[in-house]
């Protein structure tokens, strides 16, 4: 269950996936090498202070992405984990659905309004927190909102299988998983999504990182015979001859 | 080494078009061909920025001097490498150069191995190894990043070990658990039922209890970790040599101890490092050594004196790590576990688990002492998996009843006699020799741990992050044995 998004928020999602000085080097496949260097890699095979300059900048990016995923766990006692955990999810750009309300999501310029009394001890149903740069560490916040019930991490740039593999303390109350779009994301890391026996939902649809979509498919309905997934159909990445054209049972295929 | 291929490449070009041209009759042309590339490299070598080479080309040798000399490039001594450069406290402060015998790495431990990562120790101290090294590779490409290098892809699974326990072995594990607990692992214990509801694949007749790991533990690409580190590495300004360490030459100097007693303290100040095919060697003098040679750290400590003496005292105790082979065998069975196998450890030892989409595993088994095979090479035994392998697993999983070998390799692991943990620190008598090596099985999942460990030994003189001061040398002197109980 996808909450309603401004464009505005898409066109940022896209910004920060691709990093300053060519460092989203993940996403180009093997063949399309550039010939030829550009002007930033020549002067940093040459002189040792350019190789500096652009290696501190490489850090500040990666310090910006743990400054927004800093732990906020030392509000728990005085605020309840379920309006620490979604201010978080807010301050990160996400949208929020406490139990029998609507959707919470960020206004103009970031800011967002959050009742504090009101919500104290409703728990929080839904997260959506598509594009946000949450990361590893940034799951310690989220991971405080027990009765979870959907989760949507879509074009979410930071996570990967390391993240996947914390999810289980959402075991008994999550429902519904988006993973649709993220880059780092591969087979591996959905494998450990065994441990949510209540997932109904699945969506894994457009992960670059997955070697093989169909298969995966496959193999991950036998692991979770209780979920409907979304994604890749089975029939994927077959060489399948012209005149037969297979029977596509999900929604759309992603070539 | 691109450079190399092409240059290959180009030669056996030249070749051809000599070949062709020869029914037409030899042509002037090609000689004057090869006598301007001669004219343009010696014309290239005079020039500023190129090594001055006029009598004979020594690309090939270590430098003449370096700070530290590390001998291994295996994961071990290469993370060692990683943290000392990382950790020095001015750029380009420490000169290190790392010697490696083979650079195909095909006998090396690091990239023979299955690559695992668990917590499931018996010891604080390898629990804690174990955690900093998870933390590192999952950070890995902030740790090892290189401005315009594509960022590592470990292809980790974390989907965790399993470890089985019969009746006997409950106890024992329950308190292992604990420990695990309280240093920070995230490991859930498991009741037959459980187990059956979770993994209906497995046979749960003589289980009594389970441990299985939930986060920061399942297994990893090694050879990926290596290529990352040693590209980091050399980024970094590490100098890297391929030639074997044959000896070293040191200084000793004798003193007393407090009580009177006389001590002979040595002091390596040379190594002696031998080219490939070949007798010619290169003195490169050296302030500290660091022994990462993996499985043949015992002879290399040998070369450095350490265990020649009367046994029995300081002299006379050798460091006990010595190669151990261990087959691992790749099966495919159509019916075997699904996506969600985690690496399973049976009561016998056996182990296995599950490798890439297509229904193939990987798994092996740590042999008895009395049947331990013979070191000298690298050949499988086939019956091995036959008589000793294959009974437990298809006892434990019953659809590995059908199911055929595709191919095994074999690796060795740095054995410690002595009690099956790492030995790291210097030695109490070769005062400048640190060792980082013996972790008979699993070295590679603590070397980032240990590689720092070894770093602040050398830098601070005592360890910070982790304290490893059960893992000195000295503890093999005094007799006290730090005995890891869970090797797989």
């Amino acid at each position: 269950m996808a909450a309603p998004r401004t464009s505005l928020r898409l066109v940022a999602a896209i910004w920060s996936t691709r990093g300053i000085h060519g460092r989203g080097g993940a996403a180009t496949p093997e063949g399309s090498q550039k010939k030829g260097k550009t002007l930033l890699q020549f002067l940093s095979d040459r002189f040792y202070d350019v190789e500096f300059l652009r290696e501190y900048f490489l850090q500040r990016q990666m310090l910006k992405v743990h400054q927004k995923n800093r732990s906020f766990t030392h509000m728990v006692e005085q605020y309840g984990p379920y309006i620490v955990g979604a201010c978080f999810i807010l301050d990160q750009g996400g949208m929020v659905k406490f139990q029998n309300n609507d959707w919470i999501g960020p206004k103009e310029r970031g800011r967002f309004a959050l009742e504090f009394s009101k919500f104290q001890e409703v728990s929080v149903e839904a997260v959506d927190a598509s594009g946000c740069a949450i990361n590893y560490e940034g799951l310690d916040n989220l991971l405080l909102l027990r009765n979870l019930q959907s989760l949507s991490l879509q074009h979410c740039p930071h996570v990967d299988d390391w993240c996947l593999s914390r999810l289980y303390p959402l075991a008994s109350s999550l429902q519904e998983l988006s993973l649709a779009g993220c880059p780092h994301i591969s087979e591996r890391g959905l494998a450990c999504l065994h441990h949510l026996p209540n997932l109904r939902k699945l969506d894994i649809s457009d992960l670059p990182a997955v070697s093989n979509p169909g298969l995966t498919q496959i193999l991950m309905e036998e692991m979770l015979p209780n979920c409907e997934i979304l994604g890749a159909s089975w029939a994927q990445g077959l060489n399948v001859e012209p005149e037969e054209q297979p029977q596509d049972k999900a929604s759309p295929v992603h070539v | 080494m691109l450079r190399r291929v092409l240059r290959l490449a180009s030669g056996r070009a030249l070749v051809a078009r000599a070949l062709s041209t020869r029914r037409g009759g030899s042509t002037p042309g090609e000689d004057r061909d090869g006598k301007v590339s001669e004219i343009k490299k010696k014309i290239q070598s005079i020039l500023p920025g190129e090594p001055w080479n006029p009598l004979y080309d020594t690309s090939h040798l270590p430098p003449e001097r370096s700070d530290v000399v590390i001998v291994g490039g295996g994961v071990l001594g290469l993370s060692v490498a990683y943290w000392l450069k990382k950790l020095e406290n001015r750029r380009g402060a420490i000169q290190v150069l790392v010697v490696e015998r083979d650079h195909t790495y095909s006998q090396a431990s690091t990239a023979l191995s299955i690559g695992g990562i668990r917590q499931q120790f018996s010891l604080p101290e390898n629990i804690q190894l174990s955690l900093f090294s998870a933390n590192f590779l999952r950070n890995i490409n902030e740790y090892l990043a290189v401005v315009d290098a594509p960022p590592l892809d470990l292809q980790f699974n974390p989907l965790g070990y399993l470890l089985l326990a019969s009746e006997k072995g409950a106890a024992t594990m329950e308190s292992n658990v604990k420990v695990q607990r309280q240093e920070g692992a995230k490991v859930c214990l498991m009741s037959p039922e459980q187990l059956q509801n979770k993994f209906p694949w497995i046979n749960t007749k003589g289980v009594a209890l389970a441990s299985y790991g939930m986060e920061n533990e399942g297994w990893f690409d090694p050879w990926c970790l290596l290529q990352g580190l040693r590209r980091k590495v050399q980024s970094m300004g590490v100098l890297f040599c391929q030639g074997e360490v044959t000896r070293f030459i040191s200084s000793s100097s004798h003193m007393k101890t407090t009580s009177g007693k006389e001590v002979t303290l040595k002091r390596i100040y040379e190594v002696h490092v031998k080219m490939d095919h070949s007798m010619e060697y290169q003195p490169v003098e050296c302030a500290l050594v660091i022994n990462a040679a993996g499985a043949w750290s015992g002879q290399v400590a040998e070369l450095a004196g350490i265990g020649k003496g009367p046994p029995g005292t300081l002299q006379g105790t050798r460091l006990p790590v010595e190669p151990r082979k261990r087959y691992v065998y790749l099966w495919h069975c159509p019916q075997g576990p699904g996506l969600e196998a985690p690496l399973v450890t049976d009561m016998s030892g056996a182990y296995f688990r599950r490798e890439g989409l297509g229904n193939n595993y990987l798994g092996g088994l740590s042999p008895i002492e009395e049947e331990e095979p013979n070191p000298g090479n690298l050949e499988v035994d086939y019956d091995f998996f036959q008589d000793k392998v294959w009974p437990p697993l298809a006892q434990r999983v019953p659809a590995f009843e059908t199911l055929k070998v595709r191919s095994a390799w074999a690796g060795y692991y740095d054995y410690n006699t002595f009690d099956q943990n790492g030995v790291v620190g210097p030695h109490p008598l070769v005062v400048n020799m640190y060792f980082a090596a013996g972790f008979s099985g699993h070295g590679l999942q603590q070397a980032p741990g240990v590689g720092r460990a070894v770093a602040e030994m050398v830098l601070e003189g005592h360890f910070q992050t982790i304290d490893l001061s059960p893992f000195l040398f000295s503890r093999f002197y005094l007799g006290e044995k730090i005995q890891e109980h869970i090797i797989i």
